[in-house]
């Protein structure tokens, strides 16, 4: 059975059973001639072309159009996009708006964290390792942590959305960005709910951390695997940092530290083409990022690679410490725990996602507490658009770039959108090559392979799973041997609803 | 015994998966009403092929060949079949890929890749066009929204289950225009003549008052109601993401005509200048409905 | 041999003046390009842009809209209101790949009959320059399996 394929620039590809799988996450392991890993790439095959798209929109449009990208975190784009419009139109939030743009931003981290740990990533560590497929999913959460439990994370995510819809229009796909500020102050009313509701988010995270040391951390089982070599990488990690080099997702400086620790870079947003630069390989769509100076070695890790990582363990590993006390303490915990900085163990990703939710919680009560937020003047008016904006966050999974340049009335003439994914694709590539030499032999796949390699891949950007249109559970996967000429040999696949299918 | 219930997706972003969690406590009752038999986004699988269902919500618009054939599948499997959401119903914003084409596409992601095309690897076949849901099967019902809000959802749940379904092909929101349950309906003005549009891009919106009469184009007037103007609410206007108000075949020349209609200047040059500030006629309105319009794509070379 | 192009032209036409003029042209015995379908409104301002979007999509090579000059419409204000919706429709179909020839907004009085000749030729010259209406091919029911 050929796989033909044609440049997709030109005519038809013939569709073959294996090309039917978009949305299928797509695994290529090449061996060879002794029958051992040579190499494995992963590719995710999406593509929608917002990058084009957007070409001829007013630039204004843009926060509204690219929270599309993704419907569980839209805000994140959505904030890239505005503060890229700050950019181009060369204008200054006033105080007040900062702060709001700031305390929902830190209302969805909460809440975005909280729906990883609970419905997507975390049913791989809350369930135990050797749990069954079927049990690792949210129905098998809810067994295991109870329905009290779960009724709370409802009840909370459900407090947060409806706060960030009050002052941003939607929870899902928000307006308020403008170029300049926001679209309407917050109410004194508002910042007392705020207040409130922060208040149980902060419980709600540290109920959430105990929870995560019951039964994870006191599980043996669990901090072998966390530890296991086969989902660690020794590179280079990038995050977004404040002056006083704290965890900062909202606005900051970028810092690099090496696989060693020490800091590697340290620069303005707006200086990253400085520093980062993507690569392409011939067999994938998916842009590979790496750091510019040191270069692309292809995919291996190490200090004379310029491979680095994005996301909840980067940031704490590229910091110094985390902005408010009670993050603070479990971030010193966190390494003491895992034995030094920075931690290369990919599974920690989890835990740092939620020293992360307990950080956003207490800023937002800090941010709902300060007597400016409420403060009528929100909109700084832009003069005229310059050429070019640039605007960067950290979104919950890793550090996420928004570039735009613009013509003299403002439309959209280029973009460049780097999501987080891209920022972590040579290291996902990485473990996948891990994870794969570790565990196949010869030319047979085992089922088992499949779950190893998903564990690793979910830790790190579970919106791989909005482009790969699943969830956790689940991921529709494909695994293909081949030969060294690049034959396929043997092709494992598991389908989005649970079945194997061996060709 | 109970209906069967399956939600599925073709190209989404995954909002509309997300705002039946949003459904929150109320999404409790209705999974008691129902047996869920598909639902990939939250509950396991059984390890066989799709089963047949009473009612298949579908989200997305289609875009590949592979989605085509889910969509083809679930129809053929599914007594009624619900186009979920704005991109299912009208293409939604991934729908302004038809001002391009694959190539161009293809071509943009690889100039930011450096690639050469030659990737060696195969990939489902991207068409040129996005699709609605019902440009490639027959779909029975349209729950409207980018995403659709809790409360439709609810209502548009309550009304397939009951024994006297809504008339086929109905849109599950109200039979008006937002305008009319929008939050500052009380100051729109009886009549509008607008020297000019503006933009939101150098213009602060009173809080109070009519959007549109302030000069910022707001789609309302053309639109569906149902979300009870939570932008408006937001301090931004419609955007028309519940599709068009009943009647209207091509959402967005509906709202271009409502737009044109409520300018003062009568001669040629002056409307040119009132127009000025409405730079993109089809990303203002169209974003979200392109695929569905008369149209439906650019030209192609 | 193939046959030569003839462009298909949907001409709405308002009920008082353009509609008139042609109604002239016609028992004046003047020839011109048989190329219109004409469609009588009441006003050019019962044009709505579906109309014309519609005309498109079935196959027009281009659409004409006739109506009253400035100030003489009989409704008053109906052809100011169709002179703007023409100015943004014809915005929005160049972004659509549509030149702008093939949409043409004309002010014809009733005894303006030579006005409604002489338009309707020109428009068919220009047309016929362009060719026909390129109508997008949809990939994905063309594919083979």
């Amino acid at each position: 059975m050929s796989t033909t394929f044609e440049a997709a620039t030109s005519r038809r590809i013939s569709i073959e059973p294996v090309t039917r799988l978009e949305g299928h996450g797509r695994i290529e392991i090449f061996l060879n001639d002794e029958g051992k890993v040579d190499r494995a790439v992963f590719q995710v095959p999406e593509l929608r072309g917002f990058e084009k798209f957007v070409q001829g929109r007013p630039a204004e449009d843009m926060p509204q159009i690219t929270s599309r990208i993704c419907g569980v975190c839209p805000t994140a784009h959505h904030m890239a996009s505005t503060k890229a419009l700050d950019d181009l139109y060369r204008v200054t939030p006033p105080p007040a708006a900062r702060k709001i743009r700031e305390l929902i931003y830190h209302t969805f981290f909460v809440e975005d964290h909280a729906l990883h740990f609970y419905f997507l990533g975390g049913p791989d560590f809350v369930m135990g390792p050797s749990a069954l497929p079927g049990e690792r999913n949210v129905i098998g959460v809810i067994g295991k942590v109870g329905i009290d439990t779960a009724q709370r994370v409802i009840a909370v995510r459900r407090t947060l959305r409806d706060l960030m819809a009050a002052v941003a229009g939607k929870a899902i796909h928000p307006v308020f960005g403008v170029p300049g500020g926001v679209a309407k102050p917050l109410t004194r009313e508002q910042a007392v709910d705020f207040r409130r509701a922060a208040g149980e988010a902060v419980d709600f995270a540290r109920f959430t951390l105990d929870l995560f040391d019951k039964v994870v951390l006191a599980n043996q089982a669990y901090l072998d695997l966390i530890h296991s070599d086969m989902y660690a990488h020794r590179t280079y990690y990038m995050g977004m940092v404040n002056e006083q080099n704290r965890v900062s997702f909202y606005d900051g400086t970028l810092r690099v530290v090496s696989p060693s620790g020490a800091q590697w870079a340290r620069f303005e947003t707006r200086a990253y083409r400085d520093y980062i630069v993507e690569h392409a390989e011939p067999w994938s769509f998916m842009k590979f990022c790496h750091l510019k100076s040191i270069g692309w070695r292809g995919l291996v890790e190490g200090e004379d690679s310029g491979v680095y990582s994005v996301g909840p363990l980067a940031r704490l590993n590229a910091a110094e410490g985390m902005a408010t006390p009670l993050a603070h303490e479990l971030y010193l915990r966190f390494f003491g725990v895992l034995r030094g900085k920075p931690v290369h163990y990919t599974l920690a990703n989890h835990w740092a996602r939620l020293i992360e939710m307990l950080y956003a919680a207490e800023r937002m009560r800090q941010l709902a507490e300060e007597d400016e937020i409420t403060d009528p003047h929100v909109r700084e008016l832009p003069q005229s658009p310059g050429d070019e904006g640039i605007g960067v966050v950290e979104a919950p999974r890793g550090t996420l770039f928004h570039h735009y340049a613009a013509d003299d009335r403002g439309r959209i003439t280029k973009a460049n959108l780097l999501v987080a994914t891209q920022n972590n694709a040579a290291r996902m590539a990485l473990s996948v090559e891990k994870a794969a030499r570790a565990l196949i032999d010869g030319s047979t796949v085992q089922e088992g392979v499949l779950n190893m390699i998903e564990m690793a891949l979910r830790a790190y950007d579970p919106c791989l799973g909005c482009a790969t249109h699943s969830l956790p559970g689940s991921m529709p996967l494909m695994v293909r041997l081949c030969s060294r000429a690049g034959s396929v040999v043997a092709s494992l696949r598991r389908d989005s609803d649970g079945r194997i299918v061996r060709e | 015994m109970k209906p069967k219930v399956a939600f599925y997706w073709c190209a989404s972003c995954g909002g509309c998966e997300e705002c039946i969690l949003d459904l929150a406590e109320d999404l409790l009752p209705v999974l008691d009403a129902v047996e869920i038999v598909f639902w990939p986004v939250a509950l396991d699988f059984k390890e066989h092929d799709i089963q047949p269902v009473d009612i298949c919500f579908l989200n997305g618009a289609v875009r590949t060949s592979e989605q085509k054939r889910m969509a083809e599948l679930l129809r053929a499997n599914a007594k009624v079949l619900v186009a979920f959401g704005a991109c299912a119903q009208l293409g939604g914003i991934p729908g302004l890929a038809n001002l391009s084409t694959a190539r161009d596409i293809l071509e943009t992601a690889e100039e930011a890749t450096g690639s050469d095309g030659d990737h060696g690897l195969p990939l489902p076949e991207l068409f040129d066009t996005v699709l609605p849901i019902d440009r490639v099967v027959d779909v029975d019902y349209y729950v409207p929204g980018c995403p659709p809000t809790p409360k439709i959802i609810g209502q548009a749940l309550t009304a397939l289950l009951k024994t006297e379904v809504p008339s086929r092909h109905s849109v599950l929101a109200p039979e008006q225009a937002l305008c009319e349950e929008c939050p500052r309906r009380a100051t729109r003005p009886e009549t509008l003549a607008l020297d000019r549009f503006r933009r939101v891009a150098d213009t602060i919106i009173d809080e109070n008052m009519c959007i549109l009469a302030q000069g910022i184009p707001c789609l309302g007037p053309a639109t569906r109601a149902g979300c009870e103007g939570r932008c408006i609410a937001g301090n931004m206007p419609c955007t028309g993401c519940f599709g068009p108000a009943p009647r209207v075949r091509d959402f967005g020349a509906k709202a271009l005509s409502a737009m044109a209609s409520i300018l003062a200047p009568t001669g040629d040059d002056e409307i040119t200048d009132a127009l000025r500030d409405l730079p993109d006629p089809a990303g203002t309105f169209y974003r979200y409905s392109l695929p569905a319009s008369f149209l439906t794509r650019k030209a192609t070379p | 041999m193939p046959e030569p192009f003839e462009p298909k032209i949907v001409a709405f036409f308002c009920n008082w003046c353009t509609y008139l003029g042609a109604d002239l042209a016609g028992t004046s015995r003047l020839k011109y390009a048989p190329n219109a379908r004409v469609v009588r409104v009441m006003c050019s301002g019962r044009v709505d842009p579906q109309f014309v979007l519609d005309a498109f999509a079935k196959g027009a090579d281009g659409v004409l809209l006739g109506g009253c000059h400035p100030g003489d419409c009989h409704y008053q204000e109906g052809n100011y209101k169709a002179l703007r919706r023409f100015k943004l429709l014809q915005q929005f179909l160049g972004q659509m790949g549509i030149e702008p020839e093939r949409i043409r907004l004309e002010w014809i009085s009733a005894a303006e009959a030579d006005r409604v000749r002489t338009v309707i030729n020109e428009m068919v010259e220009t047309l016929k320059r362009l060719g026909p209406r390129k109508a997008p091919v949809e990939t994905q029911f063309a594919e083979a399996s």
